[in-house]
C-alpha cells in the first residue's frame, strides 16, 4: 500500500488517486480499457447527450406565459403573439417566440403537489415525498446514465447554477448536484502544496477513511471516499476552465443578459461543451401571490426572454441543440383566478412546461386546457411522463431500473408514459 | 411529584459530590466509598423501552462505545464542538463509576461551559426559528443578532421550555439590540406576519412547537391527516392582530429596525366586534373563520386587543396542549440519537405513528413534570443506553438501518454528519487558538463562513437548503480552506506547536494527535504510515504531524458524529 507513494514517473495525480480511492466500477473500467476508450473518444464526443433544466423556483404562472386565455375573466392583461412554432405565447417573450420552432409547450400538465417543498421534490424526481426513501433527482439519474459517454470527464456530472436542485437520494453523495453561483467562481480551489506531499497526505487520509468505513460498516462513511476522489479530480483538472464564464466575449455575455440567470445559462452552455451531462439553472422569484402581472412585465419575463432565447439560439448555432435537451419548469403553475392582491396562488391541476432539443420535436403545443385555464381537457401529463420523454430523447431506455437501498426496484422517471407527439 | 423531588435531590448530590470527596480527603477520613450512582428513573425508563424493542425484533445492540468516543460524542451534542485534548484526557483519567454522569453534569452546569452551551443551543434554535438565511438579507426585517441575543440569554439561564415558547409566540417589541423596547424574541415572527395573511406565522408555530404540518391546508383539506382547511384559518386567526412596523433612521428612509405590535383588528368584514377572516374553498365557495385552537377551544371573536390579545390566548392554549411536550421530546431525542420517534419529526399525529409510542408519551410527561427543564431532558437522553452504543453495524443488528427506510430501533448510534456549525467550532477548537476578539467579532466571522453553504429556493416561504451535506464544496473547504490552514499551522502557540513540545516521544505525540482529533489511538498501520511520512519529511517531526493532522481533519471519521 505504502509503496504507492513512490509514484512512477509520468503518473499523474489523478491516476494516483484512482489507485487510492479506486472503488467505483466506472473508474476501473476506464483504467483497464484505457486504449480502446481513447480511440472511441471522438465518436463518443459526437454522440454524447446532455440536458439543461431551467428551474423556475416558486411556481411560474404558466397561464400568463405559454397558455394565454385572452378575454377570459382569468386571462389577465397580456396579449398572445405568434411564434416560429405552431402556437402563440405571451407578448413579453418576443425573443423566445423567435426560437419556438425548437421548443414545444406541454399545455396539459396536471399534477397534485401544490406545496413548494413537495412540488419541488415531485417535479425533480417523479415521486411524491416519502419519509422512508430518498429518491434521486432527474439530474442525478441522467448524469448517472450518461456518464459512460464521457470517460474523460473530470468535473462533476451534475451541476446546479444559482440554486440547490434536489439531491442524489439513494444513488449516493457522489451524484449530488455541484452547486455554483452564476459567476462560476468556486471557493477553496487552490492548494499550495507540492505533488509528492499532497499524495502522501492523501495516503494517510485514505488509511483513516477506509479503517473507519470498515469498522462502522456505515454507508455515509463509504460515500465520503467517493466524494473525496471527485474533489481531487476537480482540483487538478484543466476542464475547470469551463466554469470561467467571465472569459466569454462581451457580446455573448450581453446576448444572454448580464444578470445572474443570463450568465447562468451561458455557463450552462459552456458546461455542455465541456461534457457535463446535466445542468440545472435556477431563476427564482415566481411565487407571485401579489402583483403578478406587473412583476412579470417589468422584471421576470424580460429576464427569462433574454436568457432562454439566447441559450436555445446559441445551442442551435453551435450544433449542440440536437443532442441537448432543454427543459423549462417549476414546481407547479398558478391559479387562473386572480386574487384580491392582484396575484395568483398555487395551482397544479392544469399548467404548462416547455421542452425541446435532443430529438424532441419543437414548434408544437401539446394538449389543451379549458377556456378559463382551470382544467386540462386533453390527455393529462405528469412529471414522470415529461421526463420519460426527455430520457427517450437522450437515448436512455425507459426500461432502466434502479435498486433503492431497501432493495425496491424503481423504474427511471417512475415508469412515466411517453408523450408520443413529441417524439419523431 | 415524588419523582421530581428525587431528581432534584440527585442533581444536587451530583453537583456536590466532588466537593464532598475533597473534604473527606482533606479531613483524612480515608477512601470515599465508590457506590453505583443512583440515576433519575427516566434513564431506566428509556433503556427498558428501547431494549424491549430490540427483544421484539430479535436484534442485539452494538457494543458500548468506549469512554473516549462517548466523550467526543457528548461534547459535540451538548456544547457543539469536540473536546480539547485536555478535556478528553481529564475525563479519561477519571475512573469513578459515575464519571459519565459527572461529565454531562459539568457540561450542563459548570460555569466554564455556560457560554458555549448557550451559544450552541441558540444557534440550533435560531436555525429552526428563522432559518440559516433569516436576517442575512438587508431587506429582511428579522434581526439575527436580536434573535441570537434572546436565545443565548434564555439558554444561559436554562429558561424553562414552556416559558420560551410562550415568549416566542406572544412577543411584542423591537427586533434590534440597543433600540427602545428591544425584545429579541420578536424576531421569530417579525418576518412572518405581514405578507400573505400571516400564513407563514401560523404554519411555523404549528409545525415547530406542535408538530403539526398545516401549510397544505391553507388551500385545501389535508390529503392524509385530519387537518381541514377550516382549522388552518382558525389557527391562522390568532395572528391577525399582529403587524410588523418599520422604524426608520431619524430623518431618512433607511430602515433601522422593525417592531412587532398587536393592533385592533377589524377582520375582513370590517367589524372589530366580530373580527372574522374569509377563505376560499377549492369549489369556489367562501367561508369564514374565527380563532379556534387545534383542540377545538374557541376564544372571543373580538378584534380589540384590550378585550382579547389573540397571541396571548394562543400561547396559553399551547402550554396546555400535550402536543407541546411530545414535540419537544421528539425533537430533542432526534437531535441526540439522529432520528426522532416519527419521520418527519415535526409531522406528528394519528397518520404518522411513532416508533416507540409509550416511551414518547412517558418522556413527554416527565418533561412536563420537570417543569420543562431542558437540561434535565438532555441528562436523561445522554446517559441512556441507546446513546452509549458504538456506531457500528453488526450481523445482529443489520436490519436496524433507518437510512434505507427501516424504522429506527436505536440498537446502535447512527452515524451522521456534523452540522456546519459543529464542524466550524470543532475546527476552531482544533487549531488550539483560544477564541480571539469579542463575541460579536467571532460571530461575524462564523456567519460569513456559514453563509457559503446556504442556498435559498426563491419562494415566498423562504425555503432553503444547505450544500454542507458531505458533497464537494464541503470537501474543498476542508482540503484548502482558511480554517484548515489555521488548524494545521506550525506557528508558535498553535496547536501543533504546543503538541510537539509535549510528551516524551514521537509515538506519544502521535497518539495525542489522534486523541485530539478522533478520540482514539492510532492503529498499527497508521503508526507505520506516520513512520514513512516522518522519513519522507526527512525527520522533521512537526511536518509529519502536520501531514497527519491534515489527513485527520479531512477524514470521514472527523467530520462525522459517531
Amino acid at each position: 500500500m505504502i509503496s504507492t507513494w513512490k509514484t512512477p514517473r509520468g503518473m499523474t495525480r489523478r491516476h494516483f488517486m484512482n489507485h487510492l480511492v479506486g472503488s467505483s466500477a466506472a473508474v476501473s473500467a476506464a483504467m483497464t480499457l484505457g486504449g480502446a476508450i481513447q480511440a472511441n473518444a471522438e465518436e463518443m464526443r459526437r454522440n454524447r447527450k446532455s440536458a439543461i433544466m431551467l428551474w423556475m423556483g416558486g411556481g411560474p404562472p404558466t397561464i400568463d406565459l405559454w397558455d394565454l386565455k385572452p378575454g377570459a375573466p382569468t386571462g389577465g392583461p397580456f396579449r398572445p403573439i405568434s411564434t416560429t412554432g405552431d402556437m402563440q405565447i405571451c407578448e413579453h417573450l418576443p425573443k423566445v417566440a423567435e426560437q419556438m420552432q425548437h421548443l414545444s409547450v406541454v399545455r396539459s400538465m396536471s399534477t397534485r403537489e401544490a406545496d413548494h417543498d413537495r412540488g419541488r421534490y415531485y417535479m425533480h424526481t417523479g415521486f411524491v415525498p416519502n419519509p422512508n426513501i430518498e429518491h434521486p433527482s432527474y439530474g442525478a439519474v441522467i448524469a448517472h446514465e450518461l456518464i459512460g459517454q464521457r470517460p474523460e470527464l473530470e468535473i462533476p456530472p451534475f451541476v446546479t447554477i444559482g440554486g440547490a436542485s434536489e439531491g442524489p437520494g439513494f444513488l449516493g453523495m457522489a451524484w449530488s448536484p455541484f452547486a455554483v453561483t452564476s459567476s462560476g467562481r468556486i471557493r477553496n480551489l487552490n492548494m499550495q502544496l507540492d505533488d509528492a506531499r499532497l499524495m502522501q497526505r492523501m495516503a494517510a487520509l485514505r488509511e483513516i477513511e477506509s479503517g473507519f468505513a470498515k469498522r462502522t460498516r456505515g454507508l455515509p462513511a463509504e460515500e465520503h471516499g467517493k466524494v473525496l476522489k471527485k474533489t481531487f479530480d476537480l482540483m487538478t483538472s484543466s476542464q475547470m476552465e469551463a466554469f470561467r464564464v467571465e472569459t466569454e466575449d462581451e457580446k455573448t455575455k450581453e446576448r444572454y443578459g448580464t444578470n445572474g440567470f443570463g450568465q447562468g445559462c451561458l455557463l450552462a452552455r459552456r458546461l455542455v461543451e465541456a461534457g457535463v451531462p446535466f445542468i440545472e439553472v435556477d431563476l427564482g422569484g415566481w411565487d407571485l401571490h401579489q402583483n403578478v402581472h406587473q412583476t412579470l412585465a417589468d422584471t421576470k419575463l424580460p429576464q427569462l426572454d433574454q436568457a432562454m432565447s439566447a441559450l436555445v439560439e446559441d445551442l442551435q448555432q453551435r450544433g449542440l441543440l440536437q443532442d441537448t435537451a432543454v427543459i423549462w419548469m417549476g414546481e407547479f403553475g398558478r391559479t387562473p383566478r386572480i386574487n384580491q392582491n392582484a396575484g395568483r396562488d398555487h395551482w397544479a391541476r392544469a399548467w404548462s412546461c416547455v421542452v425541446g432539443g435532443a430529438g424532441i420535436k419543437g414548434g408544437l403545443a401539446v394538449g389543451e386546457t379549458s377556456s378559463d385555464g382551470t382544467a386540462v381537457e386533453s390527455e393529462p401529463f405528469s412529471s414522470e411522463d415529461l421526463m420519460a420523454t426527455v430520457c427517450k430523447g437522450l437515448g436512455i431506455s425507459t426500461e432502466t431500473t434502479f435498486m433503492s437501498k431497501n432493495r425496491r426496484p424503481m423504474k427511471i422517471a417512475n415508469g412515466g408514459k411517453l408523450i408520443e407527439e413529441l417524439l419523431a | 411529584m415524588v419523582r421530581q423531588m428525587l431528581t432534584i435531590q440527585l442533581l444536587a448530590t451530583r453537583r456536590i459530590a466532588p466537593l464532598a470527596a475533597l473534604l473527606w480527603l482533606a479531613l483524612g477520613i480515608g477512601d470515599v466509598a465508590r457506590s453505583e450512582p443512583v440515576m433519575p428513573p427516566q434513564i431506566r425508563m428509556i433503556d427498558d423501552a428501547i431494549e424491549q424493542g430490540w427483544h421484539d425484533y430479535e436484534i442485539s445492540p452494538a457494543p458500548e462505545a468506549d469512554d473516549a468516543i462517548w466523550c467526543r460524542r457528548v461534547f459535540l451534542d451538548v456544547i457543539g464542538r469536540i473536546p480539547t485534548l485536555d478535556e478528553l484526557e481529564t475525563f479519561l483519567a477519571d475512573r469513578d463509576n459515575d464519571r459519565r454522569a459527572k461529565l454531562v453534569d459539568r457540561l450542563l452546569h459548570d460555569d466554564r461551559y455556560t457560554e458555549e452551551y448557550a451559544n450552541h443551543w441558540a444557534t440550533v434554535w435560531a436555525n429552526l426559528l428563522i432559518g440559516r438565511s433569516g436576517g442575512m438579507d438587508r431587506r429582511d426585517l428579522t434581526d439575527r443578532d436580536g434573535m441570537m441575543k434572546y436565545l443565548r440569554d434564555a439558554f444561559a439561564e436554562n429558561r424553562p421550555y414552556d416559558r420560551m415558547v410562550y415568549e416566542l409566540v406572544t412577543a411584542e417589541g423591537s427586533t434590534k439590540p440597543g433600540t427602545p423596547g428591544f425584545n429579541g424574541a420578536v424576531n421569530f415572527l417579525v418576518g412572518k406576519v405581514n405578507d400573505d395573511k400571516a400564513v407563514l406565522a401560523a404554519s411555523s408555530v404549528s409545525r415547530i412547537f406542535l408538530g403539526q404540518q398545516v401549510q397544505c391546508t391553507q388551500c385545501h383539506n389535508h390529503p392524509f391527516n385530519d387537518w381541514k382547511q377550516q382549522k388552518f384559518w382558525e389557527f391562522n386567526s390568532f395572528f391577525r392582530q399582529t403587524r410588523s412596523l418599520r422604524r426608520f433612521v431619524d430623518g431618512t428612509r433607511d430602515i433601522s429596525h422593525a417592531e412587532l405590535v398587536n393592533e385592533d383588528y377589524a377582520g375582513e368584514a370590517g367589524d372589530p366586534n366580530d373580527a372574522l377572516v374569509f377563505y376560499e374553498m377549492r369549489n369556489g365557495l367562501t367561508r369564514v373563520a374565527y380563532p379556534v385552537f387545534t383542540d377545538g377551544t374557541e376564544i372571543s371573536r373580538s378584534g380589540y386587543v384590550d378585550e382579547v390579545n389573540r397571541r396571548n390566548e394562543l400561547g396559553r392554549l399551547m402550554l396546555d396542549s400535550p402536543q407541546l411536550d411530545r414535540m419537544a421530546v421528539n425533537r430533542y431525542w432526534s437531535m441526540f440519537l439522529g432520528y426522532g420517534f416519527t419521520k418527519p419529526l415535526d409531522d406528528m399525529g394519528p397518520h404518522n405513528l411513532p416508533t416507540h409510542p409509550q416511551l414518547l408519551d412517558s418522556l413527554a410527561s416527565s418533561f412536563r413534570g420537570s417543569s420543562y427543564d431542558l437540561k434535565e431532558l438532555i441528562f436523561w437522553i445522554t446517559l441512556s443506553r441507546p446513546y452509549s452504543l458504538a456506531s457500528v453495524m453488526t450481523s445482529q443488528n443489520e436490519i436496524d438501518d433507518p437510512s434505507i427506510g427501516e424504522t429506527p430501533k436505536f440498537s446502535r448510534f447512527y452515524l451522521r454528519q456534523m452540522s456546519a456549525e459543529q464542524l466550524y467550532q470543532s475546527l476552531v477548537s482544533a487549531s488550539g487558538a483560544s477564541a480571539q476578539g469579542t463575541y460579536e467579532q467571532q460571530e461575524q466571522k462564523r456567519r460569513e463562513w456559514l453563509r457559503q453553504f446556504v442556498v435559498t429556493f426563491g419562494t415566498d416561504e423562504g425555503d432553503e437548503a444547505t450544500t454542507f451535506d458531505g458533497s464537494i464544496p464541503q470537501a474543498l473547504m476542508l482540503f484548502n480552506g482558511e480554517l484548515t490552514q489555521r488548524a494545521i499551522s506550525l506557528k508558535p502557540g498553535s496547536f501543533l506547536d504546543r503538541l510537539s513540545q509535549s510528551g516524551k516521544s514521537t509515538r506519544e505525540r502521535l497518539t495525542r494527535l489522534y486523541l485530539a482529533g478522533l478520540a482514539r489511538q492510532p492503529s498499527k498501520r497508521e503508526v507505520g504510515l506516520a513512520g514513512e511520512l516522518y522519513r519522507a519529511r526527512k525527520g522533521n517531526e512537526k511536518e509529519m504531524l502536520q501531514d497527519m493532522w491534515w489527513a485527520i481533519l479531512n477524514s470521514n471519521e472527523f467530520i462525522m458524529q459517531h
